[in-house]
């Protein structure tokens, strides 16, 4: 079985900044992780490596330093890490990148099962996962909290919705993407961490993943950003409460009341 | 469909909805979309279309026209009764190529964002995740998206000027829905699953349907939310009862969730869901950032916390200072009263 895993940098929650140019977030000089989500997905690809055998690579679309979460991946069990890095994969919205994803992908060769988390932290669109899926034209499992089964030719599992579950079977290869739920990303270990430090990792360009320039970074995405704007600050008219509790809870009643709460 | 002149665009008309259906029943955030494609298309001078893929839906369709659909297209398949996202792909992409739609909005719900960005792919078309406004610009007509990015941290404007249909999903809650007019009535167009439309992907094995954690928090107006503070499952059985007697959603920070004492979905926050109910009510939840990102931008936030000084503390409409094993039994005998 070889699994491709995609990975994502993303900022750090607190240092959300704009280029006023581009409107596009500020990745350079900033606190960078791996996307939290991605980390299930890593586990989830090398648990499956563990019970039925095969390969687990990490992959990601980034600027250089993303060879970091690649490394990431490789300590806590993936065999090797590709880094897609070109300037001409630079302002790619999610149609995009899927697309170069999908590439690389398709470049890589015999990939049974894409794993992706559901979604990144920065742009929160969950849109990646099934466009890589359509891009290859595979079956997709999106907030995937359980694999039941999987074997060289189908995997069973749970989706995670808002009003329950629903278990189901998809023919390989697919792309699926996974929630929390799913696993406990294992603690990485020191021999993890000099096998990652020891490896090499190839970048590939635009033209290494025989890729549609019309169809990569800007050029190739349909959605431009064109302003940005901080939200509109809470009208701040707070009320604290901080006398006995039946004063208080009297008038909480009353401010629920006044929403046809109670 | 890149559409880089003017011309290419002016084939594209009317303002679609892609309905939610969940077990054979049209969802409420359908109604709340058809309610924005009402003032979008207005804007447009053109119509509002439904799209349902369902089985034996039919009688729900006056429904859609009254609640401000011009037209609903509809493709009843017994094939539909589950969710196979890649076959609705497939015949949504072939609808929009045959009809040519100018927009297309889709809840953000789970089954709708797995879905639509796969046709956003196939009809080769730009998608904007989350939007939490639209509007129309009047220069040249194109659908201009908001939505927050880094969790709420920033509002981002979106357009998408040589692509057609603009696509975009919004999540529940967002949107009104109209008053509901019966007077109102549309057309039927009854479109069908064609025979290489059924891809044989994926097969449904079971639906789960979760009703005694029912908790659909993304589609909840009032959720009261528990956390460490409530120090055990014990605490979240009071927050339960008081969460029943209101009809809240029961909503979790991560230390909750990670100590067991609820279950996962219920997790409110960067790892776990973005709400944005009309009505949140923290007890014992501190509110780090991690938290915060997921229920800021709800209308009205209370918090009851014995230190007045944590972030949501400080963040909240009202605050209440005080131990919440007091307050919150206190609450429940004044509402069972009154
Ligand atoms: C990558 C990452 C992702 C994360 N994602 C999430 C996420 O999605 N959602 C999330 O919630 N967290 C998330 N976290 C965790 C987050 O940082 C906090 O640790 C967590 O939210 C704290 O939960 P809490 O507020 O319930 O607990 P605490 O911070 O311990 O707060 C408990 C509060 O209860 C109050 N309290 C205690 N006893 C009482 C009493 N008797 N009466 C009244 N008040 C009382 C205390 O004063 C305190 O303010 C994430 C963290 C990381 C690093």
């Amino acid at each position: 079985m070889r699994i491709v895993v995609c990975v994502k940098q993303v900022p750090g929650t607190h240092d959300a900044k704009i280029d006023p140019e581009t409107k596009r977030i500020i990745r350079e000089g900033i606190k960078v992780v791996i996307n939290p989500f991605d980390t299930y997905a890593i586990e989830a690809a090398v648990q499956i490596k563990e019970e039925i055998g095969g390969e687990v690579i990490v992959l990601s679309m980034g600027p250089s330093r993303a060879i970091t979460v690649l490394r990431e991946g490789i300590t806590v069990g993936a065999d090797r890490g590709i880094l897609l890095s070109d300037r001409a994969f630079g302002g790619s919205d999610t149609w995009a990148t899927s697309y170069a994803l999908s590439r690389a992908i398709e470049t890589i060769g015999d990939v049974d099962l894409v794993i992706c988390g559901k979604q990144a932290i920065d742009g929160d669109t969950a849109q990646v996962g099934p466009g890589i899926a359509a891009h290859l034209s595979w079956p997709q499992a999106t907030y995937v909290m359980d694999i039941a089964d999987i074997n060289s030719g189908s995997l069973t599992a749970r989706r995670m919705h808002e009003d329950g579950w629903d278990l189901c079977a998809v023919k390989l290869p697919a792309v699926i993407t996974v929630v929390k739920d799913i696993n406990q990303p294992r603690v990485p270990t020191l021999k993890g961490r000099l096998a990652a430090e020891k490896q090499e990792i190839p970048i590939w360009k635009a033209a290494d993943i025989g890729a549609d320039p019309e169809r990569l970074g800007l050029n190739g995405s349909p959605t431009r950003v064109v302003k940005t704007n901080p939200p509109q600050g809470r009208m701040k008219k707070s009320v604290v409460l901080d006398g006995p509790v039946e004063q208080s809870v009297r008038r909480l009643v009353q401010e629920l009341r006044q929403r046809s709460l109670v | 469909m890149l559409t880089n002149n003017a011309e290419a665009r002016e084939e594209y008309r009317n303002i679609w909805v892609v309905a939610e259906v969940l077990a054979g029943e049209i969802q409420k955030v359908t109604y709340e979309l058809l309610g924005a494609a009402r003032g979008l298309a207005e804007a447009r001078g053109s119509e509002v279309w439904c799209v349902v893929l369902g089985n034996q839906i039919s009688s729900q369709v006056d429904a859609l026209f009254h609640g401000g659909a011009d037209v609903a297209l509809v493709v009843d398949d017994p094939s539909f009764m589950n969710f196979v996202d890649e076959d609705q792909a497939t015949v949504l992409t072939r609808l929009i190529r045959t009809h040519k739609p100018e927009v297309v909005l889709c809840g953000a719900t789970t089954r709708g964002r797995a879905l639509i960005p796969r046709v956003a792919v196939d009809a080769n078309c730009g998608l904007t995740a989350d939007c939490t406004g639209l509007s129309i610009d009047p220069e040249n007509g194109d659908l201009l998206q908001t939505r927050p990015a880094f969790g709420g941290n920033i509002l981002a404007t979106i357009r998408c000027s040589n692509h057609r249909p603009q696509m975009a999903t919004v999540r529940p809650r967002v949107m009104n829905e109209l008053p509901v007019d019966t007077s109102r009535t549309g057309r039927v167009i009854t479109g069908k699953l064609e025979a290489d439309e059924a891809g044989g992907l994926k097969q449904i094995l079971k639906v789960f349907q979760d009703s005694e954690n029912s908790v659909n928090l993304a589609d909840a107006r009032f959720i009261i939310a528990g956390g460490r503070g409530l120090k055990g499952a014990d605490g979240f059985k009071m927050l339960k009862d008081l969460a029943e007697r209101v009809h809240g959603a029961v909503g979790a920070s991560r230390a909750a969730v990670d100590s067991g004492w609820v279950p996962y979905y219920h997790q409110v926050g960067q790892t776990g869901q973005t709400v944005q109910a009309t009505v949140y009510f923290a007890c014992g939840i501190s509110g780090q950032i991690q938290h915060l990102v997921g229920m800021q931008s709800c209308d009205f936030i209370i918090a009851i916390d014995r230190n007045p000084d944590t972030p949501l503390m400080q963040l909240a409409d009202v605050a209440v200072v005080g131990d919440l094993f007091e307050i919150i039994p206190q609450l429940i005998k004044e509402i069972s009263r009154t």
